[in-house]
């Protein structure tokens, strides 16, 4: 019951902060919706060119929309911190009886809770604009949305413990490190299209998988029970080590005071 | 050292960072009810000494005993009896005063938050602030509400640096009432980080004087005083820290 109170006052704190900043709610959706927009013109514009490619515009738009969850759950992760940091709150936060544990639940419910919104609003348009259901991938989706997810945590526990331990001169890292997986990632094309040698690094991330998973979904209707294993498995490696990361990172910052120095 | 009648205790404590010794072997003890000054120049251990106290720097050595708990194994329950205000802790700017109030409160638990809140905004005057945001507060409006916040909790072991900066002279002189009026009450121990002499003489029992991570001087006011023959505070730091510099 404590627990969860705690958690819940860091989820009320960003509630009032997002209600009381309309320039931040925008931002939540205003990028999404313009990268669909231009994806989906482009790939109505490929479905009309008579391509030998298949399914283009479902296969796009729900790359499109899946890897903005990705993108969305890092960033939100990262954002909570960032937002302490900026406000100069972070030693109010750490001198209040809340746990890490409990910070960090709070952080990735932040991050899930703006992920629903962005994705909520690009699903929106999509069916509205291009006559695309994301929904039509059934349960399936379910396993891809989640996997995204957690992965897009995993990697915003990293970078918040990088801008715990080097300061705000890891912040771009928050905006940045996303898009070294991006090609990786496998998003708009299969891993077979990546060189020989980026394979292994490729198959080696929960995203890819993912994104294999829909392509075969959308394209043929198969649900791929190995792939979603593979990123599940991936995944728990994946949150163990930025836990830790992040975990090792805090013990550092408060063996070197940074703690109380971050954000001057 | 669960029946320990101290507040705060602390033994031995250092910090070093690679080529530099911040705080070396600071000891004091805290009864409940008393007013500790922390005092020394700039630079000198006093955030460091205190911020080792908060759990928010790890000691390099030496001993911390927080109502006679080792707080590293027993963090949030200390932390749930403590608290902290300083002007150099801001709470979030785009927050009002009552929502960030009502943040803290459920991040201590705080039973009846509402009630609580009333009472404090009551106290600090800042009832008529509650809907501004905190961003928008001038730094004297900041300081009060910091306070607010810290008292949240009802706290008995309460950490305040420089307690009155920004503040006019006249809630500067409330603010001191109330907190020896509240160490009175809940007979919560106090510890001030200032270097507002006067004040320090004012309210604190006994003061401890900081000098590069040393503990110089140790005492009541008077005792302090009358062990350098010395007949304010404000000449005897002073003296203290030129000391050695010439």
């Amino acid at each position: 019951m404590m627990r969860l109170r705690r958690i819940g006052a860091l989820v009320r704190r960003h509630y009032y902060l997002y209600c009381g900043s309309l320039s931040r709610i925008v931002d939540m959706v205003y990028w999404p919706l313009m990268s669909l927009a231009l994806w989906g013109f482009l790939s109505a514009y490929l479905q009309q060119s008579r391509l030998d490619l298949p399914a283009v515009v479902p296969v796009f738009l729900g790359a499109l929309i899946l890897w903005d969850v990705l993108f969305r759950s890092q960033i939100g992760v990262c954002m909570v911190f960032l937002e302490e940091i900026w406000s100069r709150n972070l030693v109010g936060i750490f001198i209040s009886p809340l746990s890490t544990g409990e910070f960090v639940a709070a952080q990735l419910l932040v991050g899930f809770l703006r992920t629903l919104i962005s994705s909520g609003a690009m699903v929106l348009l999509a069916a509205l604009a291009y006559g695309f259901n994301l929904f039509d991938m059934g349960f399936a989706l379910v396993g891809f949305y989640v996997n995204l997810i957690v992965m897009g945590w995993s990697i915003g526990l990293i970078v918040t413990g990088m801008v715990l331990r080097f300061g705000q001169g890891a912040e771009g890292m928050a905006w940045a490190i996303i898009f070294f997986f991006q090609p990786i990632s496998a998003v708009f094309y299969p891993v077979s299209a990546l060189p020989v040698w980026l394979q292994p690094l490729s198959l080696a991330t929960p995203a890819a998988s993912v994104f294999e998973g829909m392509r075969a979904v959308l394209s043929h209707g198969s649900f791929d029970t190995g792939l979603m294993v593979r990123a599940v498995g991936l995944n728990i490696v994946y949150v163990a080590v930025g836990a830790s990361f992040f975990a090792i990172m805090l013990r550092l910052a408060r063996r070197d005071g940074q703690l109380v120095t971050i954000g001057e | 050292m669960a029946d320990s009648p101290s507040v705060l205790e602390v033994e031995g404590l250092t910090k070093s960072y690679r080529n530099t010794l911040a705080v070396d072997g600071l000891s004091f003890a805290l009864a409940p009810g008393e007013i500790f000054g922390l005092i020394g120049a700039n630079g000198a251990g006093k955030t460091t000494a205190i911020s080792m106290v908060l759990g928010l720097v790890t000691p390099t050595g030496g001993r911390i005993r927080i109502f006679g708990l080792d707080p590293e194994k027993h963090r949030r329950k200390v932390l749930a009896r403590m608290n902290f205000s300083s002007p150099y802790v801001a709470l979030p700017q785009r927050l009002t005063v009552l929502e960030n109030l009502r943040v803290y409160a459920d991040l201590y638990g705080v039973p009846h938050p509402r009630a609580r809140i009333d009472a404090l905004c009551r106290q600090f005057d800042i009832t008529d602030l509650r809907h501004k945001r905190y961003g928008q507060l001038s730094s004297g409006q900041k300081t009060r509400v910091s306070m607010a916040k810290a008292l949240l909790n009802d706290p008995g072991l309460l950490l305040l640096d420089e307690p009155t900066a920004s503040l006019d002279p006249e809630v500067a002189e409330s603010i001191r009432g109330y907190l020896l009026s509240y160490r009175e009450t809940r007979k919560a121990a106090i510890v001030v980080s200032s270097h507002n002499m006067q004040e320090v003489e004012r309210v604190c029992d006994r003061l401890l004087i900081l000098k590069q991570g040393k503990t110089v001087a140790q005492g009541s006011p008077r005792e302090v005083l009358a062990r350098y023959g010395s007949t304010d505070l404000e000449t005897l730091f002073i003296a203290i820290m030129r000391k050695g510099q010439a």
